[in-house]
């Protein structure tokens, strides 16, 4: 069997429904194959955008998600997209054509280095210089992709080895011996962290993108019913909690709730889970959680002590873990949390999420709370990186898991578009929404070709206020309002997507949101709608960067 | 504070290359880096010395190095009895005034000369990391032309 034949077939073996991608002269012969193969394949119009996507599919069906790109500047491209999903713990396997195994390193045709390129953006890459390799190389890439601390995994194939001879046999098994996750709980700290948990007066449980990912979202539920903690979900977390439960306090850090801030400060015990405690998060160190012993549950042991010292690390899976501290719980033991339920609750009541609306201009917390309204909180959101991002984040309260996607770690501007084109492919009876700004929409845009092309009925909601909305943000309050480089001359939307063979709207006026919003879920097929809104709103409320998270300013009601 | 690790890694291309860039890219610092095959030829040796500020630093960067996948097991030997050896290769010029300090060096630490010139002489120094420094910090008095290191390698004992 040929190399290209080995890998799609290797592909099937790992059950691969569709791949995202660009075609290019160093992944001929795997297009070749692709073209009569059992698996879906959809040409996105940028390889950034093939990863992207690739990575939004993961994210909302847990599944690996995978996409192709040529040599050289095909698999430079993927880069922005295999840095996102490696921040965020996505499992994506990346294949890239590369130049014939004997012209590496000559500086050939569309080369590069893409192991080299790609190393630290990775959780692990290869390069395929022997046929015989091949198979157990994609068994190999997709066992690390989804196990463990998941992420992206690069399969570099020089284009002579896809044409090349050799048998087919698929691996049943893979043993690598410098990779073994740890999946349970030490019994010891297992009892340690319980006899915090029975001495506590204060605890807070930080949820992150672990609970999704080890899929610990009822584990939650019920162990931070049975004890009566409140539980606050970082940008990566939300949905692994339900974000209407009353136990929830939102997200926690810079553009966190107040009560979720005021929660962790005055707290004396934190339960993290799966959680890395990003400075966003924590905002001034020394200031975090001053009181708090803490108790970190991470499957990565590199996560625990790196950036908060812990005095109880648990390391394991998250669902394991919640499993193991829920069997052997003594509910007898448990303290009465009454009081700090009670604090809480005024917190919550004094410091609620805020805006003003306005008749004249529409707010654009008000379009994402509109949406949340009429989609009954049953989308799932894909958001932009910036305002857009903590707009939605505080506005559509999310209450499963792999229903909120966002470039969390890397901050990736241009993520949502395509990630919600592999969000809708992995999840077609869902309504899903990429929540843009003006500013990220148009770095990605040219996907609108993509969703017209195979009819996906992705939405796009543009919170267009006509500036980089979160850096003009920083330069009002910090810069002088020296607004650099952030007012934005913007195309019309509505004919950019006409053009590309996609319904756009265009919403202006207050009176006419509810309706307009009404019109744009109803819609079959992708449609864009541009909501031009008030230009400088800022998100609130705010900790300056490297203050203490109880040090907010604005969005006090 | 320096620390030595031993790292075992899996003999493949590109494995030092994720050592190194690990090192670069979390800004910890490397002191010296030796690596060679061990008696199985699918494994490695490295031998690392870090130079970590702190306790904490130092867990990270054993962390670090555990998480790739092609690191096997990682051994630190600050609170271990271990060996250690590295082998120095040092150029001295001589002079009127220092030939005779040249002399009771090497003899003063028994080293083998690996060369003679009427100019100059290449002096080998073999030992562990105290004895090395010790005759490092003399040879500086009498002035180094030349100075290259093999790195430490250590083994338990």
């Amino acid at each position: 069997m040929k190399g290209a034949q080995i890998l799609i077939e290797s592909l099937c073996k790992e059950k691969v429904e569709i791949i995202f991608g660009y075609p290019g002269g160093a992944v001929l012969p795997l297009f070749d194959v692709l073209y009569n193969a059992p698996i879906k394949f959809i040409l996105t119009r940028h390889e950034q955008a093939a990863a992207h996507a690739a990575d939004g599919y993961a994210r909302s069906t847990g599944k690996v998600g995978v996409c192709i790109a040529t040599s050289g500047p095909g698999a430079t491209n993927l880069t922005t997209g295999i840095a996102t999903a490696y921040m965020d713990s996505v499992p994506i396997v990346a294949i890239t054509g590369q130049v014939k195994t004997f012209l590496i390193g000559n500086d050939a045709f569309q080369e590069a280095d893409t192991t080299g390129v790609s190393r630290s953006i990775t959780k692990h890459n290869y390069l395929v210089k022997n046929i015989k390799d091949l198979a157990i190389t994609i068994k190999e890439a997709f066992h690390i992709a989804k196990t463990g601390r998941p992420g992206p995994v690069l399969v570099d194939l020089p284009v002579d080895i896809q044409m090349q001879d050799a048998e087919f046999n698929y691996p049943q098994k893979v043993e690598i011996r410098g990779y073994k996750p740890t999946y349970f709980g030490h019994p010891g700290q297992i009892k340690k962290a319980l006899k915090l948990i029975y001495n506590t007066k204060r605890p807070v449980i930080i949820a992150g993108g672990g609970v999704i990912i080890s899929g610990a979202s009822e584990e939650l539920v019920k162990f931070a019913e049975k004890i009566n903690i409140p539980v606050t979900t970082t940008l990566m977390g939300l949905g692994g909690f339900p974000g209407t439960h009353p136990l929830s306090l939102g997200m926690p850090g810079m553009h966190g709730t107040v009560y979720a801030n005021m929660a962790i400060t005055e707290s004396d015990l934190i339960i993290a889970i799966g959680c890395r405690f990003d400075d966003r998060v924590t905002g001034k160190v020394d200031a975090f959680a001053p009181e708090a012993k803490i108790i970190h549950i991470d499957i990565d042991p590199t996560s625990i002590s790196k950036n908060i010292k812990v005095d109880v690390p648990i390391v394991g899976d998250a669902k394991n873990i919640l499993g193991q501290l829920l069997e052997e719980l003594d509910t007898s033991r448990l303290p009465d949390l009454g009081g700090w339920e009670k604090r809480i609750k005024d917190y919550k009541r004094k410091h609620p999420l805020y805006y003003k609306k306005s008749k004249l201009k529409i707010k654009p917390q008000q379009v994402v709370e509109e949406l949340y309204l009429q989609t009954k909180g049953k989308a799932i959101v894909v958001t932009e990186v910036g305002q857009n991002q903590m707009w939605a984040a505080q506005f559509y309260k999310i209450d499963y898991p792999r229903h909120f996607l966002s470039s969390g770690g890397l901050g990736t501007m241009g993520y949502g578009f395509p990630a919600s084109v592999g969000a809708k492919l992995g999840n077609p009876d869902k309504i899903v929404i990429d929540i843009a700004g003006d500013g990220s929409i148009q770095m990605n845009i040219q996907e609108l070709a993509t969703v017209s092309t195979y009819n996906i009925g992705v939405k796009v909601a543009i919170l267009n206020n006509h500036y980089l909305g979160m850096v003009r943000q920083w330069q009002e309050l910090f810069y002088n309002k020296h607004y650099s480089a952030t007012p934005l001359k913007n195309p019309d939307f509505v004919k950019v997507a006409e053009g590309y063979g996609v319904k756009g709207m265009k919403v202006t006026k207050e009176k006419d949101l509810k309706k307009s919003i009404k019109e744009f879920l109803s819609y079959q097929g992708p449609i864009i709608a541009d909501f031009w809104v008030e230009e400088e709103e800022n998100v609130f409320p705010m900790v300056p960067a490297g203050e203490a998270i109880n040090r907010m300013i604005g969005g006090m009601a | 504070m320096k620390h030595t690790l031993q790292v075992l890694v899996e003999n493949k291309f590109g494995v030092l290359a994720r050592v190194a860039s690990l090192f670069s890219a979390r800004g910890y610092n490397i002191d010296s880096l030796a690596v060679g095959e061990t008696h199985d030829p699918t494994i490695s040796c490295m031998t690392i010395v870090v130079d970590a500020e702190d306790e904490r630093i130092l867990e990270q960067i054993k962390k670090q190095l555990n998480k790739l996948i092609d690191v096997i097991t990682v051994i630190d030997f600050t609170r271990k009895e271990y060996i250690d050896r590295e082998l120095i290769l040092l150029k001295i010029n001589k002079r009127e005034d220092t030939v005779g300090l040249i002399d009771k060096l090497i003899s003063d630490y028994s080293l083998k000369v690996l060369d003679n010139k009427e100019d100059s002489c290449i002096i080998e120094i073999c030992g562990d990391s105290h004895l090395v420094e010790k005759v490092l910090q003399e040879a500086k008095k009498i002035g180094i032309k030349e100075l290259i290191r093999s790195g430490k390698l250590a083994i338990s004992n």
